[in-house]
């Protein structure tokens, strides 16, 4: 088989389109780059019936909106695969977790997630120097600071200006007022001395232009949004850059195999697979940008393997793949005994949370290094597969019978449905060296392409700052009147730490950093070994905060894309 | 319509699709063939389609086994002067495929009718969709209530558990269980707060600085526009 040569040459080549790839494409289209984006898996636009999911009812779908192997996250979520994705696995080492979340769409996971969107504050690029874990940041909040003002105005953010000194406010939209549920937990926190926000999510409470709707509450941001109201890389970044005129070519269902690079070492463009043709083609460009998510970036750079990169493109130092790291998460919950037999009207509200908790002891001294911030949930929301499972299993709880049968079950379910609260933290936890995906040797995934092979462990900070969640919760969810409900999870348990992987905030695989001896990138996300090719996914972070990715993400991007214009006018590049 | 004429319906319409052309009576010319079976959309991709195209063409449980099983869900879920049965509702049909769906519960189910058939043929020489409906209370009664059955009737409990789940889940999916529960959303509106009688007899008030933080729906549509400080001016 011989490999299809493009005829064109493009300026750049943009592998992946989620939140990165989707800036890079925005802001490269319109400096006047010719632009190939690369994604793994086919088109899709929320707005084309084809594709939509939001506002559909559960008996829609045969399976009722439950999970399966296509969609983990059930068959209404907008994300493509999940955990797993057929054809394309990956794997461990013995004894070591990992979850690995993929989403092969355009757009990529930027259209089922939380929208969570916190800034990262001055603290969090500077942790080695508060408690001499991990590394620095070659770069410090000021440097971000311009960029999160300008995402926060393109693509929009709700929130409220607070003035906590490591939760930097921003150009925010109003947030809408809190639901029932939260505001019990509003109470409980207060009681308990912890801080209560509005929530800092992308979602257009209120117009930012007349290309994107705006809310209508349905919260179901997680099936992608039709009128285009929350963020996500195709609606609100790929889309408007070829209604731009921007010179956008996509190339949906290409699995990027490796990055193709000359004999002084500089990238020359990417081979890929055309999934349905199934053959091989190489696509020349002057620039590579990487932006495939942080493992799957690895990947490729691990893949790409010629006689000057001999480990991997860019892997020079070693730590393609190393000091991977994913969020702490651990839960509890409670019913609320006010919230039984409640009025019912409808509090969709936007999709997620109206209220959380930032992290409230940067000052205190604890046994466990960094902090984490808390997530509320709770509420009659729409029944889906599993809705009704044990109907009456909280009489356990507030008395009577469990189990039977008959007209009584009605009632039951009617009874407890929107009594629970649950509350989520998740936490930063301290990337380690050890901590890494590479190249199995001796798995290919269907395409022929190595795969991941994963090795992570949790240390003791991460499980005693689990613990610390509990205790936390506990406290809240009581102050709050609830039950607890089920067992605290106890050290056996590691306190109910997740999985690594599971909170899919996985970063940190191609670091930046000034010395490239320790790093894979300069502080503009520009691979130290080749000058052509940067890294815009979350892969370059030094560390991950508390905080949901994504903003950061898109901040970096739109920085390095400004500096990948500044060197290639400078013929630097 | 009643049971019988209901399960019926659904094995022509959902199962035996297949059966009827392999059938092919000589009557049956090509355009009474019924095409493949095929869901309308809900917003599946090519993979997505293929998979429900091969799981609506299977079949899996036999014509006494969804007997059975239309049986249990109406003991477990039955009509109420407001609302229909769990079969009104769908619930058989929805069983019918989640087990082809689904395929960690075939064994279960389907050994579980078995183990219901000969407890039932032990206490009354007859198998269970033939008792009365007071027998198969009372059969049901010995099964229903976890932590009070006898340890020789265990696969009972474990069977019944996993029928009321479904059951439950699959009426409370379907467009008359969506209205009996109440759900009032999945449309478009505008959310401004918990309704003042709801806050009222919870004892709540909105926290007035909090309040005053959040959006003014009355100028939502307003393009948003920020001083240099981020202080939005609208």
């Amino acid at each position: 088989m011989q490999i299809i040569e493009s005829a064109k040459t493009y300026d750049v080549a943009i592998v992946g389109s989620g939140a990165g790839g989707g800036m890079a494409t925005k802001i490269l289209s319109e400096a006047g780059f010719d632009v190939a984006v690369l994604e793994a898996g086919p088109f899709f636009d929320p707005k084309d019936d084809e594709y939509r999911t939001q506002l559909r009812w559960p008996w829609e779908s045969p399976r009722r909106g439950a999970s399966s192997n296509r969609r983990s996250f059930g068959d209404f979520d907008a994300a493509y695969g999940g955990w797993n994705i057929e054809g394309e696995p990956y794997t461990k080492e013995q004894g070591t977790q990992f979850y690995w979340f993929r989403s092969r769409m355009l757009g990529g996971r930027t259209n089922h997630w939380g929208r969570i969107s916190l800034r990262f504050g001055p603290l969090d690029f500077k942790r080695k120097s508060i408690d001499g874990l991990g590394d620095n940041w070659p770069i410090g909040y000021d440097d971000v600071a311009p960029y999160y003002d300008k995402v926060d105005k393109l693509i929009g953010v709700f929130g409220t200006r607070e003035n906590i000194p490591n939760e930097p406010d921003g150009f925010f939209l109003p947030p809408p007022k809190p639901r029932l549920h939260e505001l019990y937990y509003i109470n409980g926190a207060r009681k308990a001395g912890i801080p209560v926000i509005p929530s800092r999510l992308s979602i257009l409470t209120k117009r930012i232009n007349n290309e994107r709707g705006m809310c209508f509450y349905c919260g179901q941001c997680n099936r992608a949004c039709s009128a285009y109201a929350d963020f996500s890389a195709g609606t609100c970044l790929i889309f408007p850059a070829q209604k731009n005129g921007g010179k956008v070519q996509l190339f949906t269902d290409a699995m990027v195999r490796e990055v193709t690079t000359d004999e002084n070492g500089k990238a020359t463009g990417v081979n890929y697979i055309n999934k349905l043709d199934r053959k091989e083609y190489h696509l020349k460009a002057k620039v590579v940008v990487m932006a495939a998510s942080a493992c799957s970036t690895a990947r490729i750079l691990l893949n790409s393997k010629s006689s000057v990169h001999q480990d991997g493109l860019g892997n020079s130092s070693g730590l393609v793949g190393r000091y991977l790291h994913d969020s702490t998460g651990a839960s509890r919950s409670a019913l609320i005994p006010q919230l039984l037999d409640r009025d019912i009207y409808n509090e969709d509200g936007v999709g997620g949370m109206h209220v959380y908790t930032p992290w409230w002891l940067n000052d205190k001294k604890l046994d466990f290094p960094r902090g984490y911030h808390i997530e509320v949930w709770g509420g009659m929301g729409m029944p889906g597969y599993g809705f009704g499972f044990n109907p009456n299993d909280l009489n356990k709880v507030v008395g009577g019978t469990v189990g039977g049968y008959g007209n009584s079950l009605r009632d039951d379910v009617k009874r407890y449905y929107g009594a629970v609260l649950g509350i989520a933290g998740r936490g930063e936890s301290v990337p380690q060296r050890d901590n890494r995906c590479e190249i199995d040797n001796e798995v290919v995934d269907e395409w022929g392409i190595p795969v991941l092979k994963f090795n992570y462990k949790w240390t003791d900070h991460e499980v005693k700052q689990a613990k610390h969640m509990q205790d936390t919760f506990e406290q809240v969810l009581e102050a709050a009147g609830g039950t607890l409900l089920g067992d605290k999870p106890g050290k056996d348990r590691n306190y109910g730490l997740t999985q690594p992987g599971e909170i899919i905030h996985e970063v940190g695989t191609t670091r930046m950093g000034n010395d490239k001896r320790d790093s894979v990138t300069n502080k503009y996300s520009q691979l130290h070994d080749a000058e052509n090719v940067f890294v815009m996914d979350a892969g370059t972070f030094v560390s991950q905060a508390d905080k949901n990715p994504t903003w950061t993400i898109l901040a970096l991007a739109w920085r390095a894309s400004d500096y990948l214009v500044d060197q290639v006018k400078q013929r630097n590049i | 319509m009643d049971r019988r004429d209901s399960l019926k319906s659904l094995l022509i319409g959902s199962v035996a699709g297949g059966l009827l052309v392999t059938g092919c009576a000589p009557s049956v010319t090509e355009a009474d063939v019924p095409a493949e079976p095929e869901l309308p959309g809900y917003g599946r991709n090519e993979n997505e389609k293929l998979h429900d195209k091969k799981v609506l063409a299977e079949v899996y449980l036999n014509e006494h086994e969804l007997e059975t099983i239309a049986i249990l869900c109406d003991i477990i879920l039955p009509s109420n002067a407001e609302f229909g049965s769990a079969s009104d509702a769908g619930v058989p049909e929805f069983i019918e495929f989640i087990v082809k769906d689904m395929p960690n519960h075939q064994l279960p189910i389907r050994g579980g009718i078995a183990w219901l058939d000969s407890y039932s043929n032990k206490l009354y020489n007859l198998e269970f969709k033939k008792l009365s409906l007071d027998q198969q209370k009372t059969i049901c009664d010995a099964i229903a209530y976890p932590g009070k059955t006898e340890p020789d009737l265990m696969p009972g409990e474990k069977f019944f558990t996993r029928m009321r789940n479904l059951t439950m889940t699959g009426y409370f999916t379907s467009e008359i269980g969506v209205k009996d529960l109440g759900y009032k959303g999945n449309m478009p509106n505008v959310w401004d707060g918990v309704p003042q009688e709801v806050l009222d007899k919870h004892g709540l008030a909105y926290d007035p600085d909090w309040i005053a933080k959040c959006v003014d729906q009355t100028k939502r549509a307003n393009i948003a526009e920020w001083d240099d400080q981020g202080n939005l001016l609208n």
